[in-house]
């Protein structure tokens, strides 16, 4: 160590100029690093939002500004029988679309995780249906449900298993079917490659200890895996629930809410009334219906798939 | 407890052999350390006794039974991993009850044998914590009790202590070799700290390059290493080897050394002569060394000396003091002398 370049060198005085004490404010920095991120969810988010609510209170339509009508708009939804079907359909939707989802997304991500042969080849291919856009999927889906062109309709009579085409989308009960594998199909990748994301976190040690143990594959799973992966799955779930319950570009492209109305999730039914129907003030009463059912999806993965103790900082004892 | 028989085992990964033909026989309810340099294969070997790693040649037998194919569950083994392997869902109860949660055993069995578990470990207070909620010396302790509670045929260690700090690791040394010495199980046992070998093992095995070195009790190790390896590993500080050759019925290398041999030596050749540094003593008549550092423990005094171009160290009861490059005459403990094939690196006589 040198004793005399201690002595020489001396920090610079520090004259601070008014912009860079004000830099060092923290009150200034929280409300400048604040503000850009406020100003944005304000305008895309907050106003429309703001917005939409207000205008499920009043009676506008396109082109004529309407007045506050109270809660006029839910009673005449509430006594009209396809805003029911539409909750209806919703629920049902997001619920088999959301079990075959993860059932299936759970399962590829497990094989997945396997050591297997091109295996970052058949991650690419798993994510192939995500990055291509929905609307264009929705297309392909509609030419394979069409009911003269269908290519499974085709493949089936070539192979002799049927005389004709197979209806998927002119009754009420296929269409609705067709649709949910339609959606499933879609959001496998977005499943499989987050699970596959939380599986690999989990050291392989546990599973070497629970074969020792004496757990068979399917008690490493049920003991080990699942409760590992619960909390990345509630996170997962959550989001899907809520990019399903508020579906709109498949059912949309596909029978626009038909036949008979059979197929309009709230968002098609929402659309629908407010925009090709002019009823702008329906059309976001619709909207608003869907915000309670969000918020339990929302709360209820959360608290009940979570929050888990063995994760938390509080001691329990 | 069990038998251990390990015969010409054989690991390759792909291509690259890692252990080429390793035999050991292990007796019922010995405690058995492997200990080698990193990367030498001790881990390999004891996944392949626990059936975590199949066998690419040779046979495992534990008690009379071969277990090459036998999967690891019915193994009757328990193992201590390095990183513990707690599950991190489960509460330390959970932890040490999940085996018998799986074989099905009635609620107040597993009450029972893991109250019986945690009492020998001292862990009764902390049953109901996760294992988040641990310090590092009490993870350990509930993945022992997790062994314990098997009840195995045969426990197997990798690496436990590695991850504590010097003191706990020398606690928890004699809490592990306490809790053999009291559930007489056979062990085996992995590490790369000698001093950890020397004291808890009947038998320690020094591995190398996917090769045994030697095998023997820890005193057999000090007193007559086979090889120049076993030579340099086992012992702290390590052996002083000097290079030279056998002439006129003496050891000679540069520097002027003249140093008597061992019974039983060649009468000639190039040889390495192996002498631990407590084998050194202060002798006014013998060769003048000259002082390098002096390093006063209390109990010993270790003086780091300069002999020609090689340096010996020597750890002496003697209190020492001498400046620097001033002269201390040291001579061997003739029969304490190790001498080695310069060649071979094999034990001489
Ligand atoms: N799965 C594997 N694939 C390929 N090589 C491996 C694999 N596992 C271990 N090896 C190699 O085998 C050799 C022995 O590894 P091993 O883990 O048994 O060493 P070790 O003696 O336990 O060392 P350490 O003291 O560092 O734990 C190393 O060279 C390692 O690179
Ligand atoms: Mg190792």
């Amino acid at each position: 160590m040198s004793v005399t370049a201690a002595e020489t060198w001396r920090p610079r005085a520090t004259q601070q100029g008014w912009l860079s004490r004000l830099f060092d404010n923290k009150a200034f920095l929280i409300v400048m690093c604040l503000a850009p991120a406020i100003g944005l969810l304000m305008v895309f988010l907050t106003y429309p939002l703001g917005l939409g609510v207000w205008l499920a209170f009043t009676d506008t339509t396109i082109g004529q500004r309407g007045i506050y009508v109270g809660l006029e708009n839910f009673e005449f939804l509430f006594g009209d029988p396809i805003f029911w079907n539409a909750i209806f359909f919703s629920v049902f939707y997001t619920g088999v679309a959301t079990v075959g989802k993860f059932g299936l997304g759970l399962w590829l991500a497990l094989l997945l995780n396997n050591h297997l042969p091109f295996k970052s080849f058949l991650r690419a291919i798993i994510l192939l249906p995500w990055i291509v856009p929905t609307v264009l999927s929705a297309i392909a889906f509609w030419w394979i449900y069409d009911p003269q062109f269908s290519i499974i309709s085709w493949v089936f009579i070539e192979l002799g298993l049927r005389e004709t085409n197979i209806d998927f989308i002119n009754t009420a009960w296929p269409a609705r079917w067709s649709l949910i594998a339609a959606n499933i199909w879609r959001g496998i990748p977005f499943v499989a490659i987050s699970l596959l994301a939380g599986l690999q976190t989990i050291s392989p040690s546990l599973y070497e200890a629970a074969m020792l143990d004496g757990a068979t594959a399917w008690q490493r799973f049920r003991f080990v895996t699942f409760p590992m992966l619960l909390p990345i799955l509630a996170i997962v779930m959550t989001f899907s629930i809520i990019f399903t319950f508020t579906d709109f570009q498949l059912v949309y492209a596909i029978t626009r809410g038909g036949p008979v109305n059979s197929t309009h999730l709230l968002a098609t039914l929402a659309f629908q009334r407010g925009i090709p129907g002019g009823q702008l003030g329906e059309g976001a009463a619709i909207a608003v219906a869907m915000i309670p059912f969000l918020v339990f999806a929302t709360l209820f993965s959360y608290f009940a798939l979570a929050r888990r103790k063995w994760q938390q900082g509080e001691s329990n004892d | 407890m069990a038998t251990v028989d390990i015969r010409e085992v054989r690991k390759a990964f792909g291509s690259t052999q890692i252990l080429h033909g390793v035999s050991v026989a292990i007796e019922d309810g010995q405690f058995v350390v492997l200990v080698g340099p990193s990367g030498c294969g001790k881990s390999t070997l004891l996944r392949m006794l626990a059936g975590l790693e199949n066998i690419t040649g040779g046979e495992i037998a534990i008690g009379e039974r071969v277990v090459n194919n036998v999967p690891p569950k019915d193994r009757d083994i328990a193992m201590v991993f390095q990183n513990y392997a707690l599950y991190p869902h489960m509460t330390v109860f959970q932890n040490m009850a999940f085996s018998m949660k799986l074989a099905g055993a009635p609620k107040d069995v597993m009450e029972r044998e893991v109250q019986k578990a945690a009492r020998i470990l001292g862990l009764e207070q902390l049953l109901h914590r996760f294992p988040r909620q641990l310090s590092g010396g009490q993870r350990q302790r509930v993945a022992m009790g997790r062994a314990i509670v098997r009840n195995p045929q045969v426990f197997l260690f990798d690496e436990p202590l590695s991850n504590l700090d010097a003191k706990l690791r020398v606690q928890m040394r004699s809490e592990i070799k306490e809790l053999h010495q009291r559930l007489k199980v056979t062990t085996v046992y992995v590490t790369h700290d000698q001093i950890e070998a020397m004291t808890m093992a009947d038998l320690i095995v020094v591995m190398n390059h996917g090769r045994i070195e030697q095998a023997g009790a820890p005193l057999e190790l000090y007193d007559r290493p086979a090889n120049l390896f076993v030579a340099g590993f086992i012992g702290s500080p390590a052996m002083n080897m000097l290079e030279g050759h056998i002439a006129d019925g003496a050891f000679h290398a540069a520097g002027g050394v003249r140093w008597p041999l061992p019974p039983g030596a060649p009468t000639s050749g190039e040889v390495i002569y192996g002498i631990r540094p407590e084998h050194l003593h202060l002798d006014p008549g013998g060769l003048p060394a000259s002082i390098q550092v002096i390093e006063p423990t209390g109990s010993e005094t270790q003086v780091l000396l300069r002999i020609g171009d090689a340096s010996l160290l020597g750890a002496f009861r003697e209190r020492i003091s001498g400046a620097p490059g001033s002269a201390l005459p040291v001579s061997p403990d003739i029969s304490l002398v190790h001498l080695f094939d310069k060649k071979t690196g094999q034990r001489i006589p």
